[in-house]
C-alpha cells in the first residue's frame, strides 16, 4: 500500500521521517503560497505537524504525506489570516488564489514545489545577506535543520544563532527580497554565491575540529544534497557540477582523514581503502562533465580537477604531480589567492622538486601576503627539509606553531617538529 | 516599495575631472534621471552641497547646540540621494547599479519604512 504506514512503524516515527527528508520541500512551497513571509510558514508547517499526529493516528498515513502537509499548512495559515483583523489586506498578498476544496493535492504539489525550494535557495543566499546569515537561513529552512543543531555545529550560542535567524528573516521582510529565481542576466552572479554559500556549509562540516561530529558529518551531507538540487533544477553549469564534485570526492575520503585517537592523517599516509568507492566513481565523472562544460573552467571545477587526480591514484606514490602542477597553473590564472599560490608551491615541489617549490614559497613569503598563515612556514619546513636545510626547516616549524590555532593541527606541527629533531 | 538610494562618494572627485568628463557624468545623472521618471519608478532625489558646508544639530537638556561638521573621518561622504519605488530588493539593486558613483563610490540602498495611513 503505497505510502501507508508499514506494520511496526508508528504513526509519530513516520512522522518524524517525513519532517526529516521533507521539510524544506515543504516549506519551500509554504513560503512561496505565503508570499515570501518566512515566519508564517514555519508557523503553519508547526500547526500542521500538529494536526497530522492526530489525524494520521486516526484515519491512517495519507498517500502522500508532503502534499498533505502542504495543504493543511495552507488551510492554517488562511485561518490564522483570517482571524486577524486586517485579513482583507493580508489576503490581497497571497500569491495564490485559493483553489477549491477539492483541487488534487498532486496538482498543488507538482506546480510549485520544483521552483518553490530553487527559489528559496537563492533568497536564503541573497548576497544582501551577510554570509553566515544566509549559512544559517538556508541550514534552518531548506535543511530542517533545528536552531541549536545550527549553534552547536558553529559553537555559537544560541540565543545568537536565534537572534541571527531573526534578524536575517526581519531583512528579508523589510527590504523585500525576493522570492524568485533570478533572471537570466543575473544569474551566474547569484548563482556564485548559491555555490559560495554551499561550500561554506560543506567547509564547516569537513573542518576537522570543534563542534558536534555528528551534526558536522551532516553539514557535509547537506550541503551535497543542496548542490544536487541546483544541478537538478538548474541548467548543468560547469561550477555547480564542479562543486558537487569536489564536495563528493572529499567526503568520499572522511573516514580516512581522521585515525581512531582523532588525529588528522595527511592525504599522503591515508588507508585509501577507506576511501567510499562509489562516492568516488560519482564524484569523478562530474569532474569531467564539469571540465567539458567550462571554457575555461572555473575554481571550483579545477579543484575537484585536483582532488580527481588524488583519488585516481592507488597509492601515494602514484600521484600525477605533473598534472596537478598543471592544473594549479590553471587555478592560480582563475583565481589568483595566496593561498592557491601556496598550494601551487607544494604541487610544483612534487611534480619538479624541491628546490621548485622552494622558490615559489620564497616569492610568495617575500609578498607579505599569508604573514598570518601557519601553513607557509609549515609548507616551508617540509621542503627545506628535504633539501637538507634542517635547522631552518625547525625554525620554520617553530613558526608554524606560533601562528597555529586549531588544536589537531598545532598537534600534527608538534609530532613533525619531533620526528625532524630525531631525525639527525 | 519606497527605497532610499544614497550615494557616498569622495566628493573631491570631481576635482581631478576635466570639465568635459565632469559633464558626461552629469549627463548620465540627469538621463538616468529622465528614465527612471518615465518608467515611473522616480520619486524624487537632490544632489548635496560638500560636507564642509554641513552643521550639526543636536538638543541636549533642551538646548539647542550647534557644531560644525560631521568632521567623521572617513574616505567616503553623503552626496546625494534619490528615492525610488521599486517592486523589490533586486529591482532596487538595479537602479542603485546604474547611479554614475556606484563606480568609485557606493550606494546604500536602504527601504523606506512604511507609516501607517491616516
Amino acid at each position: 500500500m503505497p505510502g501507508g504506514t508499514e506494520r511496526g512503524e508508528n504513526v509519530a516515527a513516520r512522522l518524524e521521517r517525513v519532517v526529516r527528508d521533507e521539510s524544506g520541500r515543504i516549506l519551500a512551497t509554504l513560503i512561496g503560497l505565503l508570499g515570501g513571509d518566512f515566519d508564517r510558514a514555519e508557523e503553519a508547517l508547526q500547526e500542521a505537524l500538529a494536526v497530522a499526529l492526530a489525524r494520521w493516528e486516526r484515519d491512517g498515513v495519507p498517500a502522500n504525506p508532503r502534499a498533505w502537509l502542504i495543504s493543511t499548512a495552507r488551510h492554517k495559515a488562511l485561518d490564522r489570516l483570517r482571524r486577524e483583523s486586517n485579513f482583507e489586506r493580508k489576503r490581497d498578498e497571497l500569491r495564490a488564489e485559493t483553489p477549491a476544496a477539492s483541487a488534487p493535492e498532486q496538482e498543488l504539489e507538482r506546480q510549485t514545489v520544483v521552483d518553490d525550494r530553487l527559489r528559496l535557495i537563492f533568497t536564503c543566499c541573497h548576497p544582501a545577506l551577510a554570509p553566515e546569515a544566509q549559512v544559517a537561513l538556508a541550514l534552518r529552512t531548506l535543511c530542517g535543520l533545528t536552531t541549536e543543531e545550527i549553534a552547536r555545529a558553529f559553537l555559537v550560542p544560541l540565543p545568537t544563532m536565534a537572534q541571527r535567524l531573526v534578524r536575517a528573516k526581519a531583512k528579508i521582510r523589510a527590504a523585500r527580497i525576493p522570492y524568485r529565481v533570478p533572471e537570466e542576466s543575473e544569474l551566474p552572479e547569484r548563482l556564485e554565491a548559491v555555490l559560495r554559500t554551499i561550500y561554506l556549509i560543506f567547509n564547516e562540516g569537513y573542518a576537522a575540529t570543534g563542534g558536534d561530529r555528528l551534526v558536522r558529518t551532516e553539514l557535509c551531507g547537506e550541503a551535497i544534497r543542496l548542490g544536487r538540487i541546483v544541478l537538478a533544477l538548474l541548467p548543468r553549469r560547469s561550477e555547480a557540477i564542479g562543486l558537487v564534485a569536489l564536495m563528493l570526492l572529499h567526503h568520499a575520503r572522511r573516514r580516512a582523514r581522521v585515525d581512531a585517537a582523532g588525529e588528522l592523517v595527511r592525504l599522503a599516509d591515508q588507508e585509501r581503502a577507506l576511501w567510499e568507492t562509489s562516492a568516488l566513481r560519482e564524484g569523478l565523472a562530474l569532474v569531467e562533465e564539469a571540465l567539458g562544460a567550462g571554457r575555461p573552467p572555473g575554481p571550483f571545477a579545477l579543484q575537484a580537477a585536483i582532488v580527481g587526480v588524488h583519488a585516481r591514484a592507488a597509492r601515494a606514490e602514484e600521484t600525477d604531480w605533473r598534472a596537478i602542477a598543471a592544473l594549479y597553473d590553471l587555478l592560480w590564472r582563475a583565481e589568483p589567492s595566496p593561498v592557491v599560490a601556496l598550494n601551487r608551491a607544494v604541487a610544483r615541489a612534487e611534480a619538479f622538486g624541491a628546490a621548485v617549490g622552494l622558490a615559489d614559497l620564497d616569492a610568495l613569503r617575500a609578498s607579505g601576503a599569508l604573514d598570518r598563515y601557519h601553513l607557509l612556514p609549515a609548507a616551508r619546513a617540509e621542503l627545506l627539509a628535504r633539501v637538507g636545510r634542517r635547522a631552518e626547516a625547525l625554525a620554520e616549524l617553530d613558526a608554524a606553531l606560533a601562528l597555529v590555532s586549531q588544536e589537531t593541527e598545532r598537534r600534527f606541527l608538534v609530532r613533525r617538529r619531533a620526528e625532524l629533531a630525531d631525525g639527525a | 516599495m519606497k527605497y532610499a538610494l544614497l550615494i557616498y562618494a569622495d566628493e573631491r572627485r570631481y576635482e581631478t575631472m576635466s570639465e568635459a568628463e565632469q559633464g558626461a557624468v552629469f549627463g548620465e545623472y540627469m538621463g538616468l534621471v529622465e528614465e527612471l521618471k518615465a518608467a515611473g519608478k522616480y520619486l524624487g532625489g537632490e544632489p548635496l552641497e560638500a560636507v564642509a558646508t554641513a552643521s550639526t544639530v543636536r538638543v541636549q537638556n533642551g538646548k539647542t547646540v550647534v557644531t560644525d561638521g560631521p568632521y567623521a573621518e572617513t574616505r567616503e561622504q553623503l552626496g546625494g540621494f534619490f528615492l525610488v519605488e521599486a517592486e523589490s530588493l533586486d529591482d532596487a539593486i538595479a537602479m542603485a547599479a546604474r547611479i554614475p558613483d556606484a563606480r568609485g563610490g557606493s550606494i546604500e540602498v536602504r527601504p523606506v519604512m512604511p507609516l501607517p495611513a491616516g
